[in-house]
């Protein structure tokens, strides 16, 4: 491990889609990898997830979005966050994500965005880096 | 006989075949289909012979039980498979555009996608909506965008016409009748296919509401109310489809749709209905992913099944009750972003299996599914590439041309065993609603999706222009799908708009009365008949069922 303690990551499902094969995928491959992952389940809110973050203490959240709703949710997410004072937890992105948006999402404070084809292993491996610089 | 053939076969194997690997190497120490059935080096009559296959009991002939070879006498000989791509987006008139140039493109069958929020019974201007509406497909608040859907396209056009409606399908239904009465066709001149398949969405898809129980019971108001009044209507299709697409393999795509087609048909058994008046209505939905002659034995595995099922266990006389009508969706996870023209191939491979396999009806993705909702272009090459199968490849001149293969019908067997073992374990755990609730559908799927996933990433499963072949100077070119601006702007304009016109009145009484029916054990359907008919949003259609039936959400989970 890169970091003195488990990586704590809540992998959420925003807004109304229900697709959630990847999203599985995703955190039964970093449980196995030796993250600490909490799945929200499909259908939730910005706010019960930033709440989550806070409660947990969690050192990043992922966000999987398919149908094109991102940009809305996001940036719901991110304010919910700054709001609660988690300005330094690590947010990033995954699924249907166009290449268009990534300025958008990036001032949002996104600092990953992950698209079809994208290995568990680096999603981990940007885990370990941007949650190692977080403890810095 | 049979032991000597044995004999030769030991032989070859021990000798020329031996030699063979030897010599020329082994791509792999041991071959499997993606359902985990082991292949051996070659199919024989003696392989057919040790699985006890009995062609007159499980092969027989095209159009007679047990429909292994396909539910028609004449099949594609007589008219084609119904060649439907799924399109809707945007505002109702985008949709209605999409639509009038599919008709005129061919397309014999038209399928209605509808967006999330329609699908989860929120208007297009409910909090919850924002961002969604008008992405996945199109939006639906009220029958004041159906009329605008079908604006000039009377609804006798298609030979059928069909939507995801799931969880809302019984109002939905309720809007097509009253749109009919209002285009002035009778019913009896067009055809509504519904989903309707709401157990499917509590493992895969997601778009449930209520709680499974009382799910079960408002979906399947509208397979009686169509069993009385409109038996040619379709009121629901059971799928695999999803499931599939979720993580399940081919066995336990079988197993999954034949567990829950029999739990919905103990629940509409319960209402009193024949199994013969409602068992021809019902259809099947499958995906079709690249395995190619998996695929093709996993289609007529299943007639097999549901032929032997209804026949069998629940008794069913008419022929038209023991086929399965197969719809067939080619498959979005074999799809790659990389190369994404390379979909094309996929897409023709997988709708060869379909057609190979005796499917009913197809609707081809676009090469583009992966990277955004299809473009048109992308939707037309989708739908040429059935007509280029049905009209120049002479693949459907004959009727279930690989029937008697050794390898198809031993796979066909071999598949057939395996479903049934899972549905043994699902019937175990006391049947469909009850294992999806404790949550084992789920299991399996999740368990096959990592570990598809895990040999992409460690290269042991090849996809091409993923983990090989890739093209280091392509960027993946994520189209932004741009819908109309303005359209949520004039979303809240036009609901407020129907708001304020309306009368209200009637429709606060009808929605008070949707609310007593609901209570009672009454079918919903006339009371949502009227409440459809009175311009109520489906909004305040859900309103009132959350209410009545409760709301089911997934919980956190720590893995």
């Amino acid at each position: 491990m890169v970091v003195d303690h488990k990586i704590r990551v809540i992998i959420a499902k925003l807004g109304l889609d229900g697709h959630n094969r990847g999203v599985r995928v995703i955190c039964a491959g970093l449980r196995d990898r030796g993250f600490e992952v909490i799945y929200t389940g499909i259908r939730q809110t910005a706010k019960n997830v930033a709440w989550a973050a806070l409660q947990e203490g969690v050192d990043a959240v992922g966000v999987s979005s398919m149908v094109g709703a991102h940009l809305v949710l996001i940036e719901q997410l991110s304010k919910e966050m700054s709001n609660r004072g988690l300005n330094d937890v690590v947010l990033f992105v995954g699924g249907i994500i166009p290449k268009g948006d990534d300025e958008a999402l990036c001032k949002m404070g996104v600092k990953g965005i992950f698209r079809p084809g994208a290995k568990i292993s680096e999603i981990a491996d940007f885990l370990n880096k941007e949650c190692k610089n977080r403890k810095q | 006989m049979g032991k000597i053939q044995r004999d030769i076969i030991e032989d070859w194997k021990r000798t020329d075949l031996a030699r063979d690997y030897k010599k020329r190497g082994r791509r792999r120490n041991a071959f499997k289909t993606e359902s985990e059935i082991p292949l051996d080096d070659v199919y024989t009559s003696d392989y057919l012979g040790s699985i006890g296959f009995d062609e007159d009991r499980d092969l027989g002939l095209p159009g007679r039980f047990p429909y292994t070879r396909g539910i028609f006498p004449a099949m594609f000989r007589a008219e084609p498979w119904i060649m439907g791509q799924y399109a809707g987006f945007g505002a109702p008139k985008d949709t209605n555009q999409r639509f009038k140039y599919l008709l005129e493109q061919g397309q014999t069958g038209l399928a209605i996608a509808l967006d999330l929020p329609t699908q989860l019974g929120l208007d297009s201007d409910h909090e919850l909506a924002l961002g969604e509406v008008g992405k996945a497909g199109v939006a639906i608040s009220s029958l004041r965008d159906m009329e605008e859907i079908f604006n000039g396209i009377p609804l006798s056009r298609a030979r059928q016409i069909f939507t995801t409606a799931n969880a809302i399908s019984p109002a939905i239904l309720a809007m097509f009748l009253i749109l009919g009465k209002k285009q002035g066709i009778d019913p009896k001149d067009f055809k509504i296919v519904l989903q309707n398949d709401i157990l499917k969405e509590f493992v895969a898809r997601g778009t449930y509401i209520f709680p499974p129980n009382e799910s079960i019971r408002f979906n399947i108001d509208s397979v009686e109310y169509c069993t009385r009044y409109h038996p040619h209507f379709k009121p629901i299709v059971v799928c695999g489809s999803h499931m599939r697409q979720g993580g399940a393999t081919a066995t336990m795509e079988l197993a999954f749709l034949l567990a829950n087609a029999k739990a919905y048909i103990q629940a509409i058994l319960s209402r009193g209905l024949d199994i013969d008046s409602f068992a021809p209505s019902m259809e099947a939905q499958l995906s079709v992913p690249m395995n190619l002659f998996e695929e093709i034995a996993k289609y007529r595995a299943l007639r097999r099944m549901w032929a032997r099922m209804m026949r069998d266990q629940f008794g069913a006389k008419k022929p038209e009750s023991q086929q399965a009508f197969i719809r067939v969706y080619t498959t979005g996870y074999t799809m790659t972003a990389q190369q994404p023209i390379l979909n094309v191939v996929r897409v023709t491979i997988e709708a060869l299996a379909a057609i190979l396999g005796g499917c009913q009806s197809l609707s081809c993705s676009a090469m583009d599914e992966v990277l955004s909702l299809p473009t048109r272009k992308a939707a037309q090459v989708a739908l040429m590439t059935q007509h280029i199968i049905a009209q120049e490849t002479g693949v459907a001149d004959v009727t279930d041309p690989l029937g008697g293969s050794y390898f198809i019908e031993g796979l066909t067997s071999r598949i057939e065993e395996e479903a049934n073992k899972i549905m043994e374990k699902i019937e175990e755990r006391g049947g469909a609603e009850s294992a999806i609730s404790q949550g084992y559908y789920q299991r399996l799927s999740r368990e096959a999706a990592s570990r598809y996933q895990q040999e992409i990433d460690e290269g042991s499963r090849l996809i091409i222009g993923l983990n090989c072949f890739e093209d280091p100077e392509e960027e993946i070119h994520i189209d932004s799908f741009t819908s109309d601006p303005d359209l949520y702007e004039s979303r809240l304009k036009g609901l407020k708009e129907l708001r304020k016109n309306r009368d209200n009145q009637a429709v606060k009484a009808c929605l008070g009365r949707l609310k007593d029916v609901a209570q009672s054990s009454d079918n919903t359907i006339p009371a949502l008949i009227e409440c459809v008919e009175k311009y109520a949003t489906l909004g305040e259609i859900f309103d009132i069922l959350r209410e009545v039936f409760g709301v089911f959400e997934e919980t956190f989970e720590r893995l």
